[in-house]
Parts: C-alpha cells; sequence; structure tokens
C-alpha cells in the first residue's frame, strides 16, 4: 500500500480529478494549501502595491492505493497537472503501513479500495 | 411647477435605484465560485462608472430628446438645455436634472443585470465595450420607444410603468444570446459549481427589494397615490413570489431553501415592475405566485433539459419573469388604481392585452439580433472569452491581480 500526496496547481484540479476518474481512482482527499517553490506567481495588487514572493494557492491530493495502482495514479496526476512550466508541483509517494475503514473495521489493502 | 415632495421622493428614490447595482453584484458575487467573486463586483461597480458617464454626455439625449418615434437624437448632448426648470412631458413637478438622474439609475442597473449571463468567462475589456455598445445601441433606443417623448411603443398604448420591457426583458434577451454564442462554462460535467457564499446572495437579494421600492414607485416621478399604490404592489409580489418558491421547493420533496426564497423574491419583483403602478394588490399576489411558477420551471426544468449554461439565470428569472409581468399588466391594469393607465383585459380590455405583447415581441426580436451583432463585433475586436487557463484560474486573479479571500489569515 501506498499513500501519494500531490501539490498541483489549482487550476489544473479539474483535469486531474477526469485523468484519475479515468484511472479508476476514484477515493481521493483534496485540500487547498500555500507553499512556495520555485514559481513566481501572478504579480497581485493592491492599491499599488505589489505583493510579489507570497505564498501561492496549491492543491493537495492524498490518495492511498494498492500497489497496482501506484503507476495509473502517478500517470494520471501528471497528465492532468503538467504544463512544462515551472510551479506544476510535485508528487511524493510513501509507503502506508495501514488502512482501517472505520465503518467496517476491515483492514488493510480491502479497505482502500 | 416645482414641488418638494416630489423633487425629494424622486431623488431618494434615485438613491434607491443606485443601491440596488452594488446590491446585484453581491446577488450574483455571492453565486460564483470564489475565485471569480472580484469580477463580478468589479463588473457591476464599473457599469455604475461607465454608464453614468453615458448617460450625462450622450445617453440620456438618445433617450429621452423628443427626436422622433424611434431615438431621441442629439439634442440634450452633454444635458444641454437639461436644467433645474421642470420638462412637463416627463414630469411636470420636479426639475428636468432630477428626472434625468433617477433614469441614469435604470440605465445603469440593466446592463449589469445580463452579467449572470456569461460569468466566469467573459474578458473584462469585452465587457466594458460589450456594455457600452449595448447600453447605447440598444437600452436607449428600447427606452425612447417606450418612455421617451413621440416614442412608437409609448404611442401604441404600451404600458410599461418601472421598466418590464425596457429593463427586464431587454437585459433577459440579451443574457439568452450572449449565453448562447458564448457557450458553457470550462468543465462542469453537467454539474452547475456551488454558489460559493449564500450569506452575499442573501445581501445582495435584501438591498435589491429595498432599492426596488425606489424603482418602482419612484416611477409614479412624484410622491403620490400611484407611488404609494406602487410601493404596496410591489412588497406584496415580492412576498409572494419568495413564499411560492419555499413551497413549491416543499411540495416536489425537497427542502425550502434560502436560494430559493431570493430567486422568488426577485423573480416577483421583476414581474411586478411593469404593473407597479397599473394593478390592485390581489393582482400583485397572482403576478407573484405566478411568476416564481414561471421562472421555477425556467431554471429548473428548462435550462438544464436544454443544457445551455446562464450562469446565475439572468434570463431564466429577468428574461421570464419580465416577460410575464409585461403580459400581466395588459390581463390585469385597472383604471380604478392608475386613471392615467389602461383597463386590462380582465377589466373588459382585451385590446391592451395585445398591445402588450406586441411590445413584448418588438422588444425580444430587437434587443435579440443588436445583442447578437454587438456580440460579434466586440468578439472580432477583442474577443470576447478568456482563454482556457484564465477560466480554471478564476478572473479575478487573471483579469484584475486579486483574490478575494486569503487561506491564512
Amino acid at each position: 500500500m501506498k499513500l501519494i500526496v500531490a501539490i498541483i496547481q489549482p487550476y489544473k484540479l479539474e483535469a486531474v480529478k477526469e485523468e484519475l476518474y479515468h484511472a479508476e481512482v476514484n477515493l481521493i482527499t483534496v485540500s487547498e494549501v500555500l507553499g512556495h517553490g520555485r514559481q513566481k506567481g501572478i504579480t497581485e495588487v493592491y492599491r499599488g502595491a505589489k505583493e510579489t514572493g507570497n505564498l501561492l494557492r496549491k492543491i493537495r491530493l492524498e490518495i492511498a492505493v494498492n500497489e497496482a495502482f501506484v503507476e495509473p495514479t502517478i500517470k494520471a496526476i501528471i497528465k492532468g497537472a503538467k504544463s512544462g512550466e515551472t510551479g506544476d508541483g510535485k508528487i511524493f509517494v510513501m509507503d502506508l503501513n495501514e488502512c482501517v475503514r472505520i465503518r467496517t473495521e476491515e483492514r488493510g489493502p480491502e479497505a482502500i479500495g | 411647477m416645482i414641488n418638494a415632495g416630489d423633487t425629494a421622493y424622486v431623488l431618494v428614490s434615485a438613491m434607491l435605484v443606485m443601491l440596488m447595482t452594488p446590491g446585484l453584484a453581491f446577488f450574483y458575487g455571492g453565486m460564483v465560485r470564489k475565485k471569480n467573486v472580484l469580477s463580478v463586483l468589479m463588473q457591476c461597480f464599473i457599469v455604475l462608472c461607465l454608464v453614468s458617464i453615458q448617460w450625462v454626455l450622450f445617453g440620456y439625449s438618445l433617450s429621452f430628446a423628443p427626436h422622433d418615434g424611434f431615438w431621441g437624437g442629439f439634442a440634450w448632448l452633454g444635458l444641454r438645455g437639461v436644467g433645474s426648470e421642470p420638462y412637463a412631458a416627463y414630469a411636470p413637478t420636479i426639475p428636468h436634472q432630477g428626472f434625468m438622474i433617477y433614469q441614469a439609475m435604470f440605465a445603469v442597473i440593466t446592463p449589469a443585470l445580463i452579467i449572470g449571463a456569461f460569468a466566469e468567462r467573459m474578458k473584462f475589456s469585452a465587457f466594458l465595450l460589450f456594455t457600452l455598445c449595448w447600453v447605447t445601441f440598444v437600452y436607449d433606443p428600447v427606452c425612447h420607444w417606450v418612455w421617451g417623448t413621440g416614442g412608437w411603443l409609448k404611442n401604441m398604448g404600451a404600458l410599461d410603468f418601472a421598466g418590464g420591457t425596457v429593463v427586464h426583458i431587454n437585459a433577459g434577451i440579451a443574457a439568452l444570446v450572449t449565453t448562447l454564442i458564448i457557450g458553457k462554462r470550462k468543465k462542469l460535467n453537467g454539474s452547475t459549481p456551488t454558489p460559493h457564499s449564500l450569506p452575499l446572495v442573501v445581501l445582495g437579494t435584501a438591498l435589491l427589494w429595498f432599492g426596488w421600492f425606489g424603482f418602482n414607485s419612484g416611477s409614479a416621478l412624484a410622491a403620490n397615490g400611484i407611488a404609494v399604490n406602487a410601493f404596496v404592489v410591489t412588497n406584496t409580489a415580492a412576498a409572494a413570489a419568495g413564499l411560492s418558491w419555499a413551497i413549491i421547493e416543499w411540495t416536489l420533496g425537497g427542502k425550502p431553501t434560502i436560494f430559493g426564497v431570493c430567486s422568488g423574491a426577485v423573480a416577483g419583483l421583476v414581474a411586478i415592475t411593469p404593473a407597479a403602478g397599473y394593478v390592485g394588490v390581489i393582482p400583485a399576489i397572482i403576478i407573484g405566485v405566478v411568476a416564481t411558477a414561471c421562472c421555477y420551471i425556467a431554471v429548473g426544468v428548462i435550462k438544464p433539459r436544454l443544457g445551455y449554461d446562464d450562469s446565475l439565470d439572468a434570463f431564466g428569472v429577468h428574461g421570464v419573469g419580465g416577460i410575464w409581468g409585461a403580459l400581466a399588466t395588459g390581463l390585469f391594469a385597472s383604471k380604478a388604481v392608475n386613471p392615467a393607465g389602461a383597463d386590462g383585459l380582465f377589466f373588459g380590455n382585451p385590446a391592451q392585452f395585445v398591445i402588450q405583447l406586441k411590445a413584448v415581441l418588438v422588444t425580444i426580436v430587437y434587443a435579440g439580433i443588436l445583442t447578437f451583432v454587438i456580440y460579434k463585433v466586440v468578439d472580432l475586436i477583442v474577443g470576447v472569452r478568456v482563454n482556457e487557463k484564465e477560466e480554471f484560474m478564476g478572473l479575478d486573479l487573471t483579469q484584475h491581480h486579486e483574490r478575494a479571500y486569503t487561506i491564512i489569515e
């Protein structure tokens, strides 16, 4: 079991969701986060005062998958989120020790899907 | 002869109508996704700035100067000759400029209503150009036909107390045409985006309802019995319509929603607008209830079935409610309420209904064709729609370099 965490551009969320849907990955958690990488965002201007170098808005996806779904999930995220420009984000893949479905108390790979 | 009470009432009404445009901004702003809320507020607010200038420079002259049946001409350019003396044909007891500034607020809110149709996907530059052209070539002429000296629909006997044809049908048809040409928002997959802030929608509805007293009762252009009648029937129709929407939702198996009550109230306000000075309180209830029924069907049944993306239901509420209101005026108008008006179908004068129907059809055809042409010209000059990336990022950031809300602090 792996936990895949991806940080993507907010405007790519719909495209990524669609790609994941095609890869039959339907269980995802989405949150809105702020982050700082190499990208420079659109400079916001408030009464003439420019705001640069601020933290940028990103979307974080968390997806727990069984081994067979790791590569399809990664590919789907890349397909949906890649624009080729700085700031497209990152995908982190980590081992997942345990997973419990609260309703049934099932554990392990069964609980993921 | 200037009357202090009338003048005071019309000026206060002008202030009330002015407040409706920011009210509309919140009404619409709450309905869009949070990445676009500022763009909607900005579009409404800049219309207030843009059309206010257009109006004093040439809009008022095109709309109200006494040229011929089709337009006002240039006699009153830059408000030449529009001073503190009354102009009896419009309002014999208030300074001419008082009438002018009251009408300015109508010219402001009408193009702002159309925003609901293309919200979340129009370039700001295109919006400005479209609005300026639309007010000049659609609003100003239709306004002259219905309200101007010698206007041909006015001479035909069409009744429009406060703007059912001029404001609501006009804007509603423009909304339908623009939403059909600009196309759907990207990646909706058949679902409608959730309104990002219903409290803003409620705030906007409250401001609209409040401002509508100025819109309708101020259209009496005097502090008199007609104004009071318009005030009472406006409140009554809005209330009946808001209540009906909740009842419909509840009866059809859902829960009554605040969004529904707000939509209903606005539909009722739209529908009573042309009738406000001519109908009594019982017809007002009927007008409100039927307005909600029509608009509910338009936005809840017809729109999903036809699949056009009138983002905030500018056509579904203003177009449909406006058409019903204009026709209802031909049914329920009564000389007992307003001797200067006419009797409608239910008061023994079916001819009035036919006149109303003609005025409605003429407005639909004219606004439909002209809006199409203006849209296409603007599209050729600057391109109307934002690109896909800008649409996904939201208009706030891409068109204005601002965000409405922060995440942390």
